[in-house]
């Protein structure tokens, strides 16, 4: 559990505070300092996991009410007398439920199932796991139903206007490997060797089976500068949001952040001002949030 | 009068001298890097970010004169780092000079190690005070003659001159490190040395430049799978088999070379579990270690954290058997300090001749000395405030909240500009070098 009391700043400025220190990075002189990255990374992924127990807490406890709401008054139509009882208590339990293990596998089933039912909702051990602060090695994915809920649930969520962005689903992660000079492509646990950095090739790695149909992501892109960098330049494959929840997730895809927010970033930055009346002061970093659901580090080694 | 032993309390601390610029107006090429006095003590060498190293020397204590330890001053300079750029990654190299190790001296000069991010120079700096004066064949100014108006020889001679150090490289140790070089430490054995990056650790032979042979390598095979860093090393001082490093996640592993050619494997990992009451969002970043040291007993290893000194028994590994506090109001203001990136600071720390105290920097040019034989502590300013000579140290004291009393500084009045990262101690007496972003300080016991 994390401590906030020194946080005058919630989780989400912490975010858009990380990701601006990792974009500054990239232009600092004597090139990207690998362990302050791997910090900031740390920083990243503590706060994303603060953001997303309170959203899915917050979502649970709507969503509980809601339905337990709805089946109390199905019930009272068949026995008014003895079941509002039950339910008033069952709606203080989960609703009151201060466990954000139970909160959020309480979250988790209602997503998966669609099949809000009082009954289904019980805490697990297991769904405990991911909420505890743990310092795992990225690949272990605590538990892939998470990421699962994260990417079905993150979407509703974000109060973001663009839904292209809302969309899109970034699942590789590109590496250049500073030794062999290797450009190196993971999606959905594909390793693809790309051509070498050196002759800065947008090759895109061999397609994997599990893909589907990937959204018309030109209109995202138009939007975004190009990369004006060394950075091999990666197009993120979108994928609809709905296959998004049932595809595999066994390892932590990791977006390439530094790709889409090296560009996308600055264009986020400057449309911040414009868009704070509009999200009432929320940062865009949401918009990182509900885009990205499934990484856990946004590092990109180099 | 050399008594390294005792400081905190039992020492006062006078002001010395002051090395440096004394505008505010820092040049960044100015701001001090890297301290270490060499095995003796008689010399004090500095680096700083324009790659540039000052070697102070002791001047040769007259006893006859008032018991006041003599003075360093100024005894060579030159520029031992530039900026490079590699064409292949389209990165510049700073020449920010990150350690100066000095090497045992051997003979009449003295040798040291320089390393920037890439790239690691012994240089040798020798003391002419003589010159060669009449050659038969060549001029005083070096010309040659005319052999026909050669009519008589003579047998060169030396002749005194006015001294002139001068300082030579004599050894590139270059291309070993794709990653950013953080410590360099010579061996016991005097031929050997070690050099550490983000990833992987390598052997030197102080005389062969194309050969490093890898040590340690804790890259994993997929980038993605990194989870911690080496952020410092150091061998033993006694046993030249035995180094240590240590890493952002707050372990420190030892290693034996007699074990295996690779020492990945660690033969012994020192970590204290973490206190959950204490956890934060920036858990892993205040507990990553900035500096590892040896005691000069090799007994006793420190450690030093954003927010703790630590000394370990190099018996025990699953805890430290000392803990000091450095500055634990900052606490409460990780935020901010991560907002304005200061939690990244690395702090280095060191041992006094005798082990029995530890000093350590922080903000506001405060530094603190730690006494392990008394357990007392002590917290002194660096500052061109108290710059009389001889002036004592006042102790000074962080209100960390609620009534501030009289002569306490409030966190909140905290300068985070002002750091001082950088300190050394003379090996044998109790003189201590503080660097502060472009001067430096120089402190010493009061003598009565």
């Amino acid at each position: 559990m994390i401590s906030t009391m020194e946080c005058a700043v919630d989780a989400q400025s912490l975010i858009s505070i990380s990701l601006r220190k990792i974009h500054n990075s990239r232009t600092q002189r004597g090139g990207i300092k690998l362990h302050k990255n791997l910090l900031v990374s740390y920083v990243l992924r503590n706060a994303r996991q603060v953001y997303m127990n309170e959203k899915y807490a917050e979502i649970y406890r709507m969503q509980q009410y809601e339905e337990v709401m709805t089946v109390c008054n199905e019930i009272q139509e068949l026995n008014p007398l003895d079941l509002v009882e039950d339910c008033e208590e069952q709606t203080g339990d989960c609703c009151g439920s201060v466990s954000e293990s139970a909160s959020l596998c309480g979250a988790l089933l209602p997503v998966s199932h669609q099949a809000p039912s009082v009954q289904h909702i019980q805490p697990s051990s297991a769904c405990s796991v991911p909420l505890a602060l743990q310092n795992e090695e990225v690949c272990k994915s605590p538990d892939p139903s998470f990421y699962r809920s994260c990417c079905a649930e993150a979407y509703p969520v974000s109060n973001c206007d663009f839904s292209p962005v809302n969309n899109m689903h970034c699942n590789k992660t590109t590496v250049l490997d500073l030794d062999t000079h290797v450009v190196t492509t993971v999606e959905n646990g594909y390793l693809h060797q790309d051509c070498c950095a050196s002759l800065q090739q947008c090759c895109q790695g061999a397609q994997s089976p599990a893909k589907k149909r990937k959204l018309d992501f030109g209109y995202y892109v138009s939007e975004i500068e190009e990369v004006p960098d060394f950075t091999p330049c990666k197009r993120a494959k979108f994928e609809d949001s709905s296959y998004a929840c049932t595809e595999p997730l066994d390892t932590s895809n990791i977006s390439n952040l530094i790709s889409i927010f090296g560009s996308g970033f600055t264009g986020l930055v400057s449309r911040q001002a414009d868009l704070e009346q509009a999200l009432n002061g929320q940062f865009c970093s949401k918009q990182a949030l509900a885009s990205l659901g499934a990484w856990t580090r946004a590092i990109v080694a180099f | 009068m050399a008594g390294a032993g005792g400081g905190g309390n039992d020492v006062q601390w006078c002001f010395s001298q002051v090395k440096g610029a004394i505008d505010d107006d820092v040049a960044e090429a100015d701001i001090i890097s890297t301290v270490e006095f060499n095995h003796s003590g008689e010399l004090l060498a500095t680096g700083d970010k324009g790659g540039r190293v000052v070697i102070f020397q002791q001047e040769t204590e007259n006893k006859s004169q008032s018991q006041f330890r003599s003075e360093y001053n100024v005894y060579s300079t030159f520029q031992s780092h530039e900026p490079e750029f590699d064409y292949l990654k389209s990165l510049e190299i700073e020449e920010k000079i990150n350690k100066i190790r000095w090497l045992p001296q051997k003979n009449a000069a003295q040798f040291l190690l320089s390393t920037n991010d890439k790239t690691i120079k012994l240089w040798k700096i020798s003391e002419r005070d003589k010159r060669p004066e009449g050659y038969n064949l060549k001029e005083e100014d070096g010309r040659y003659r005319d052999a026909a108006t050669i009519t008589t020889l003579r047998v060169p001679v030396f002749r005194p001159m006015d001294l002139m150090v001068e300082a030579s490289p004599r050894r590139v140790f270059a291309n070993a490190h794709t990653y950013h070089i953080n410590s360099i430490s010579v061996n016991s054995d005097n031929e050997t040395y070690l050099s550490a990056d983000d990833l992987r650790i390598n052997l030197w032979h102080l005389e062969i430049t194309d050969r490093s042979f890898n040590i340690v390598d804790i890259k994993p095979a997929n980038m993605e799978e990194l989870t911690e860093v080496i952020t410092a090393a150091e061998f033993h001082p006694h046993q030249c088999n035995t180094f240590v490093y240590s890493s952002s996640k707050g372990t420190i592993r030892l290693c034996d070379m007699r074990a295996s050619a690779l020492c990945d494997k660690h033969s012994k990992l020192f970590e204290e579990p973490e206190d959950p009451s204490n956890r934060s969002f920036f858990s892993e970043i205040i507990s990553s270690i900035s500096d590892v040291k040896f005691s000069h007993n090799g007994r006793y290893m420190m450690t030093r954290d954003y927010l703790s000194v630590k000394i370990w028994d190099l018996n025990m590994e699953n805890r430290p058997v000392e803990t000091y506090q450095v500055h634990e109001y900052l606490r409460s203001k990780l935020c901010s300090l991560y907002e304005n990136d200061c939690i990244f600071d690395k702090f280095e720390c060191c041992w006094n001749g005798n082990d029995s105290v530890v000093m350590t920097g922080s903000y506001n040019n405060f530094f603190r000395m730690l006494d392990r034989s008394q357990r007392r502590d002590v917290t002194l300013e660096a500052s061109r405030e108290s710059c009389k000579p001889r002036q004592v140290l006042k102790p000074r004291r962080v209100c960390a909240g609620g009534k501030r009393k009289k002569d306490e500084i409030s966190v909140d009045s905290l300068d985070f500009n002002k750091k001082i990262l950088h300190t050394a101690w003379h090996p044998q007496e109790n003189i201590i070098a503080v660097a502060t972003t472009n001067n430096l300080y120089i402190f010493q016991e009061k003598v009565n």
